[in-house]
């Protein structure tokens, strides 16, 4: 029976290659019946193999990660599509020109300040900023938007505030560091960013009104982003399950190898950002500076989020943003550590 | 990747989401809270689906001139989405269990900073408690609000070596992030506790403790009055 799996997943493939776009009038049609009915085929004939596939404990333990991050996800990447798909649909061309100030000096701490109204995590981000790009906003504001968001909303606030009880220090120390390195990374952005590096698909125009276009930029946005967040997710499934969590403690004692050790881990292991104090909390062998920087960074970059950058922005984009981005929330959250922890 | 086809995957994924609200399985996966979530998620894809459909199926019947919108630049990436469709509909792995807590230092010292613990009430006996709560009482205050009651946990079993150990799962966002609760067991333990076989523990407090061989955390003791096999709860994690 496990033999059927491979095969059946393949025709699967096939069959979602097999419609370049030849003949188009005829074979329209048939590639949501066809992608249907081998799914169908693929589940009813693959499922023993899969269950026998997954019952081994660590396929078993792999699969449920992939699953809890994906199902944990994707209602926030449909909030931020939508709110993504209103900002290109409905808001007027010209708005963002007028409530954005012009120069980046001042537009950057704005955008960051104002990233405290979306009260979601980094999965909702990402395609907003992608819309304000598009939409015209200076890059430089809307990547420090889509940084600071994640990590200042209220949510995101409280839970620290909660996790870290009688420890206020540490909310504002997140909240501050957060904040700063967002918005030098958008300053970072204005002097040396260069808009070669970014792909950004235009939305082509939609003729069939506004709701039209809004439907159909959701469909879009959606799809495009959890297919880079579904890459995420399994990344990060997997370097939670097969990374033992032995090799952390002898770092911990470490100064500066447990905040290096910490930073590292956040990117990994991809923890949404409205739950990450609680597991930086329960990090106890680390220094509040190693917590500190595992809670800075992680909404900052992550595995998840760099696949759904990349998707977003393009590969040349993500490849030199997420170092540059991990650099800048290590930096803020050692000064903070060292003046406020 | 056509219309329809992407109508078919966000149909799949809204199904899938709703049909882990409507089982309860997403219970293996997210917190109870995260149902507000998922729910209007689903319904909102399935109606992003239907909408997709039916301009699919417009365009079908009455195709424009040179629309040439097809497949343009349409996410190939979004394929991908079959893999957590066939995750959630057809592996449907269950809750982490005593594999993970095996591999995972217990995560009593997050509740570290609480300062006084409420007494327990004389009236209920055995005592109820959630591991996380009877582990900090022994750690934190030395187990002076336990003594004198009964307390009942509830948990799965899972070894530690040779011993065998109670544990729950404490998820604080998705079970990515679940981190095991370990409490020992004291006194007199009956053979053949299978790992991952749900128990009720009724016993007493016990001033032994141990440490986690993975994270150096404590792991507090009961003393065991007797251990008996339940069915696994609706929601496993705490």
């Amino acid at each position: 029976m496990p033999h059927n799996e491979p095969v059946s997943s393949k025709t699967d493939e096939a069959g979602a290659k097999a419609d370049p776009s030849p003949p188009r009038a005829r074979r329209r049609g048939l590639t949501s019946i066809e992608a249907l009915a081998l799914l169908l085929v693929f589940g009813l004939t693959a499922r023993p193999g899969l269950a026998e596939l997954f019952a081994q404990p660590l396929a078993q333990a792999w699969a449920a990660r992939f699953v809890a991050v994906t199902v944990q996800a994707v209602p926030f990447l449909v909030l931020g599509t939508v709110l993504s798909a209103a900002i290109a649909s409905f808001v007027p061309a010209g708005f963002f020109h007028k409530v954005v100030p012009k120069r980046a000096a001042f537009a950057v701490p704005v955008a960051g300040l104002s990233g405290a109204v979306l009260p979601a995590c980094e999965c909702a981000s990402v395609p907003v900023a992608g819309a304000l790009v598009r939409r015209g906003v200076a890059p430089a504001a809307a990547f420090t938007f889509m940084l600071a968001s994640p990590a200042i909303n209220p949510i995101v606030v409280v839970s620290t505030f909660v996790a870290f009880p009688g420890q206020p220090q540490m909310v504002g120390a997140r909240v501050a560091a957060s904040l700063a390195a967002a918005i030098a990374i958008g300053w970072l952005w204005a002097k040396l960013g260069k808009t070669e590096w970014l792909n950004v698909p235009k939305h082509r125009h939609h003729d069939g009104g506004k709701w039209a276009a809004f439907w159909s930029a959701i469909r879009h946005d959606f799809l495009h982003a959890a297919g880079y967040l579904v890459i995420g997710a399994a990344i990060a499934a997997t370097l939670n399950t097969l990374v033992p969590e032995t090799w952390l403690a002898p770092i911990a004692e470490h100064p500066v190898l447990g905040v290096l050790a910490l930073a590292i881990l956040a990117v990994l292991v991809s923890i949404c950002s409205e739950s990450d104090a609680f597991v930086a909390a329960s990090l106890t062998q680390f220094s509040p500076t190693a917590k500190l920087a595992f809670m800075v960074v992680g909404p900052f970059v992550d595995v998840k989020l760099i696949a759904m950058q990349s998707g977003t922005f393009g590969r040349r984009f993500a490849a030199r943003f997420a170092p540059a981005v991990f650099c800048t929330a290590l930096l803020a959250s050692v000064l903070m550590g060292v003046i406020w922890l | 990747m056509r219309r329809d086809a992407q109508a078919v995957i966000l149909l799949l994924v809204g199904g899938g989401l709703l049909r882990l609200a409507a089982t309860g399985d997403y219970l293996n996966y997210v917190k109870p809270y995260a149902l507000w979530l998922i729910v209007p998620a689903g319904v909102l894809l399935i109606v992003v689906a239907a909408i997709t459909a039916w301009d699919a199926w417009k365009e079908h019947r009455d195709p424009a001139p040179d629309s040439g919108d097809h497949g343009h630049g349409e996410p190939k990436v979004a394929w991908l989405l079959l893999a957590p469709v066939i995750g959630m509909l057809l592996v449907a792995p269950g809750a982490l269990g005593s594999y993970e807590a095996e591999r995972t230092g217990t995560a009593i010292g997050a509740q570290e900073s609480q300062s006084t613990y409420p007494e327990l009430p004389d009236d209920v006996d055995p005592v109820p408690l959630t591991l996380l709560d009877y582990g900090s009482r022994a750690v934190f205050d030395d187990g002076n609000t336990l003594e004198g009651h009964r307390i009942q946990l509830r948990g799965f079993i899972l070894y530690n070596g040779d011993e065998p150990q109670l544990a729950r799962m404490i998820v604080s966002c998705c079970a990515a992030d679940a981190r095991p609760v370990k409490i020992g067991f004291d006194g007199d333990v009956p053979e053949g506790l299978e790992p991952d076989q749900w128990v009720e523990v009724i016993g007493t407090y016990s001033a032994r403790q141990s440490r986690d061989e993975i994270n150096g955390e404590l792991v507090p003791y009961i003393e065991v009055e007797s251990i008996d096999p339940i069915e696994s709860p609706e929601n496993e994690y705490q």
